[in-house]
Formats: C-alpha cells, structure tokens, sequence
C-alpha cells in the first residue's frame, strides 16, 4: 500500500493531495502539465522536502511531518527513472549499471544478468553513455533504477522526449517489467495512451490536487477522466478473459462482464486475461434485441444513468452485468428511445472498433 | 640545463618549487570551498565568497604585510607553528608556498566553480536515488565531472605562481637560494648597475614558462573533457 497526503508550496502554486492505492501494479499520476504530478513524486523520492504530510509505503514510514520523520533519499530506497534519463556521462552503460548494483541494499529481487536479458542492454555494456539513443538512454536508466533493488519504481515521463516510433520501442519493457518483475511502479505521463497500457489504477490530478483516484475501469468511466482526454478517446475500460478462438470468423471470442464479445487477431490461450477499451462513440444502443445487422458484438444489459455529456450528446451508462461500459448518443435519440436509468437495452460494438491489450491476471489485482 | 647560469637555473628551480608547494596547499581547499560556495547556500556565503576573492583587488604587498603579522615569529599563528610542529615560515620557501597560495587560490576557486556550475545537478539527484549518501556523490559523480575545471584551475594557477611577486617578497624575503624565485630574482638583477642582460634573460624565460603552462592547460582540459564525456 502507498499512502500519499503532503502539501507543499513552490512560489504561488499550492499542491496538496492525498491518495492511498495498492503498491502492487502501476499507479498511473495523469493530468495536464503544470499540475504537479512531477513534484509529487520528488516528494515521494524524497528529492524534494514537504512543507507537511506523510508518506508510507507499505507500512514503513517515509515522512512525518508531525512525528518530526523525512527518510532520506539516498535511504528510501525507491528507484527513479527520470524523463532525461541522467546516465553518468563519466562512466560505460555498464559502469552505470554497476553504480546502482554496488549501492544497492536489502533484498535482491533482481540480478545484472536478469536486467540486462529483460531490458536487452548486452549490446551497449561497453558503450559510453553518449553514444546511446534517446530509446537505448531510458533502456539503461530504466535498468540502473532497477538494480538499486527498489521497494517502488518512479518513472517522471520516462517517454516524453522521444519520438512515436522510440516510445514504441521501450514500452513493451516497461511492459514487462510490470508483468514479469512484478515492480510496483508509480508513472507519470501525459500521454493517455501509455497509461492505458501500463496503469492499473489512476490518480487524476488537476491544479495541484487530486480530483479522483481508482482502477482504470472505474476511472474510465469518470467525468474528470473525460474532460482530460477529450471526446474521441472517451471509453470505458473493462477487463475480460479469452475463451477462445471462432473458427468460422477466424475472430477471438473474450467474456467480458454477463456476455462476450469477438475482437479481430489470433486468440491468446484460452483463460488469458484481457484489457478492453470500448470507446463511447463506437457503441450503439438498441432498445430491442439486434436482428439482420453485420454488427458482431452485442451485449445485454440496463441503463445504469444517463449524462449529459454537451450540448448535442448524451453519455449512456449500461451495465452489462459486472462491467459497466459507456456510449455516446445524440440527444434526439435519448429522447426518442426515452433513454432511461433502469431500462433494459443492448449495446451494439462492431469488433474491429475494439482496442484491446493483453494484460496479465497479477497485474489487476 | 647548460644555457641556463647556475643563478638562473637556482631561480627556475626554486620557482617550480615554491609553485608546486603552492599548488600542494591551496588544491584541496580550493575544492571544498568551490564545492561549498556553489551548493550550499548558508548565510555569510556572500562575505565568504568576498574573502576568498580579496587576493584579487588587494595589493599584493598587503596580502604580505598580513601573513607577516600572523605567520611572523611573534604573530599568533606562527608562533604556534613553531611551538608545536617546528614549522617556520617566515624567509624559507614553505613562507613563499604559503603566500603564493593565497594569491593564486581565488584563480583556482574560480576555474573550480565555473566547471562546477556546469555539472549537472541532476546527476546528483540521480545517484541519490540509487543510494549515494553525500560523500560519495562528491567522490563519485561531482569530482570526476569537475576534473576539467579543477585540472586547468590547477595549471592556470601554478602558471601564475611561478609569477608571484609583491606577497612573497614581503612575507620572505629575497634570500637567494630560499626564496628568490624568477621573478624576485629578476627584480634583483634590474637592481644592479649592468643587470639590463641578466634581467632580459630572465623575463624571456618567464615568458616561456607562462606560455607554456597556459597552452598545456588548454590541450589538458581538452583532453579530460573527452575522457569524462562532456
């Protein structure tokens, strides 16, 4: 468990938030730059002193401000990969590596030759750090934080200066390392498309304050959520688990909430769990069940509430029995169906507008 | 060195000598106050920051008055030296190291703090995170990148030893063989009546010495600033 609640103030901005999430998974720090995600997780490294607060993290007491307790940094030991990535410019890829390892205390959760194999260094050991691109820095930055042996991992827009195609390239170890080191990882970005990702819960924060916090499917859903990513990104976020392959379609069949759905690709194993991002222009609600239409996908349920989303539209929630997905509708068609909390509808998604990712059963937890 | 006279190559070598102690004393706390005057901010830093520079604006013979009056035989610190270490300073070479030292000491505060300001704070930050206490970000992160600054501080003031004049000829004296170092030793010659070739000699040969010491500066703070990556 990482308890968060500090204030502190820098020139004319104020930031005091609190939040308290499981330290298993990734916590994902989103919102508009300026709002201070990065100087919350100084705060947390200890790089930066609060005015006042508390930090604990799992159970061992980082800050208290009232109990007169700042750990140092150099003693919290909690990993930190920063956004320029801050390789020593004196020493090789692998003198940097050692640095980490040589200072490392406690238990050993990982080895050199594990970091090296999982984040793919082997070829750049011998180079000097200057010699690496912007993707091979923040591969090593990533492994040296590793190897310090940390209790948590921060990452302060470890992709942020890099161009699409090198994000592309570092995420899946990032990727990996949440599934296979099971590192509990703090992540700061502004790019909703790698939270979607990585994060297994979400702290949205505004103006120096967090607004709201939860897992993703509960945050997908979120008013607050929908004002940061804007209207084409807005979807609810549900978790499923692969059945298995249609062979007729050659479509993958994924159990999502009371029903299943079928998304485009080659199936992972059966039981495999599963990411979804439905998004709220993509699905289309029926009052009757769907007959003689090409739309693959519909699943039973009840309108949960109706929300005014802009002048012209009209957000629908729908429980789909244990899952709650989103859609966006004109308001003429709230009106005309009389769109209502409790009435049961079906949601229509075609396949090929799903987005999924394949996200590891640990990691949800 | 055969075109060199016997008194000439004393004058040389007692230069080198006396520049070389000069450098031995002032190195480490040129560092330390570098370092301190650069990160810490403490109140009193602005007055501090002024003292470690007073060398500059002072008359040198002023800078040797003072050490006179405290390193003397009956001043309060060389007193002191004498009683409990032996140490004299005043007319020996370790006098002239002395005062040399802290002529040239804001030279190598100096070329120390601008490398200094040039490393990056954040790497600091950085080895902290990977469990570096203080001492050993110092030791590890901060000295290796000021190396450059720290080499050509070195060499810029070691240069600039050989060349001190007013302190060392207040503080020690001209004592051949001592303390007459090149430039009292050229002093000396210009004293005396048909001196004008003697003392021609001897400023060419200061000539080279600081010519020499400035390019090697340059060519050494090149070359570590390739080894150390910036």
């Amino acid at each position: 468990m990482l308890e968060v609640a500090v204030s502190k103030r820098l020139g004319s901005f104020a930031l005091d938030v609190r939040f308290a999430l499981p330290s298993a998974g990734v916590v994902a720090l989103f919102g508009p730059s300026g709002c201070g995600k990065s100087t919350v997780i100084n705060l947390i490294a200890g790089l930066l002193g609060a005015d006042a607060g508390r930090i604990v993290l799992d159970g061992s007491v980082l800050l208290d401000s009232q109990a007169a307790i700042a750990v140092a940094a150099e003693r919290r030991r909690i990993g930190y990969v920063f956004q320029d990535s801050r390789l020593f410019p004196h020493l090789s890829v692998a003198a940097n590596l050692h640095y980490a390892l040589a200072r490392a205390v406690g238990p050993h959760f990982v080895s050199l030759e594990e970091v090296v194999r999982l984040l793919d260094l082997e070829a750049l050991m011998p180079r000097r750090t200057r010699q690496l691109s912007g993707g091979e820095r923040q591969r090593v930055a990533i492994g040296r934080a590793l190897l310090s042996q940390p209790r948590l991992l921060l990452l302060d827009e470890p992709l942020a200066s890099l161009d699409r195609q090198r994000r592309e390239e570092v995420l899946p170890y990032l990727e990996s390392l949440r599934d296979r080191l099971a590192i509990p990882m703090v992540y700061v970005s502004h790019r909703f498309e790698e939270i979607l990702r990585l994060a297994t819960h979400i702290v949205l924060m505004s103006a120096g304050s967090v607004t709201a916090q939860g897992s993703m499917a509960q945050i997908s859903l979120d008013r607050r959520l929908r004002a940061l990513i804007g209207p084409d990104a807005v979807g609810a976020i549900i978790d499923g688990q692969i059945v298995g392959p249609e062979t007729a379609s050659g479509l993958t069949r994924v159990r999502v909430g009371g029903g299943e759905l079928k998304i485009p690709g080659a199936a992972p194993p059966p039981g495999t769990a599963l990411r979804l991002q439905l998004l709220a222009r993509d699905v289309i609600v029926s009052t009757q069940p769907p007959r003689d239409l090409s739309v693959r996908n519909s699943l039973a349920g009840r309108v949960t509430s109706v929300c005014d989303e802009d002048a012209n539209s009209d957000l629908i929630m729908i429980d789909i029995g244990g899952a709650e997905i989103m859609a966006q509708v004109t308001k003429a068609a709230t009106r005309e169906l009389a769109l209502r909390a409790g009435l049961p509808v079906w949601a229509l998604i075609k396949s090929v507008s799903l987005r999924s990712r394949v996200f590891p059963r640990p990691a949800l937890t | 060195m055969p075109w060199l006279s016997p008194g000439e190559s004393e004058a040389l070598g007692l230069s080198l000598s006396v520049a070389a102690r000069s450098l031995g004393f002032s190195l480490a706390p040129a560092i330390l106050f570098a370092f301190i005057l650069t990160r810490r901010r403490f109140w009193g830093r602005t007055l501090l920051d002024a003292m470690v520079h007073l060398p500059l604006v002072l008359p040198p013979v002023a800078i040797g008055y003072v050490l006179l009056v405290l390193f003397g035989t009956r001043g309060p610190m060389g007193a002191w030296l004498e009683r409990c270490c032996g140490i004299e300073l005043i007319f020996t070479r370790n006098g002239a190291a002395l005062a040399t030292a802290v002529m040239t000491f804001p030279l190598m505060v100096r070329a120390i703090r601008i490398s200094l300001e040039n490393v990056d704070r954040g790497l600091e930050e950085a080895a902290r995170t990977l469990g570096a206490g203080a001492f050993d970000r110092f030791v590890t992160i901060s000295l290796p990148l000021m190396l450059p600054g720290v080499l050509a501080g070195s060499i810029t003031a070691f240069s600039a030893a050989l060349g001190e004049f007013g302190a060392v000829i207040t503080f020690v004296s001209n004592i051949p063989g001592e303390t007459r170092t090149l430039p009292l030793a050229l002093y000396s010659a210009l004293q005396e009546p048909g001196g004008e070739y003697a003392a021609a000699r001897l400023a060419i040969l200061s000539l080279a010495l600081g010519l020499g010491g400035l390019l090697l500066s340059e060519w050494f703070a090149r070359r570590i600033r390739l080894l150390v990556g910036r």
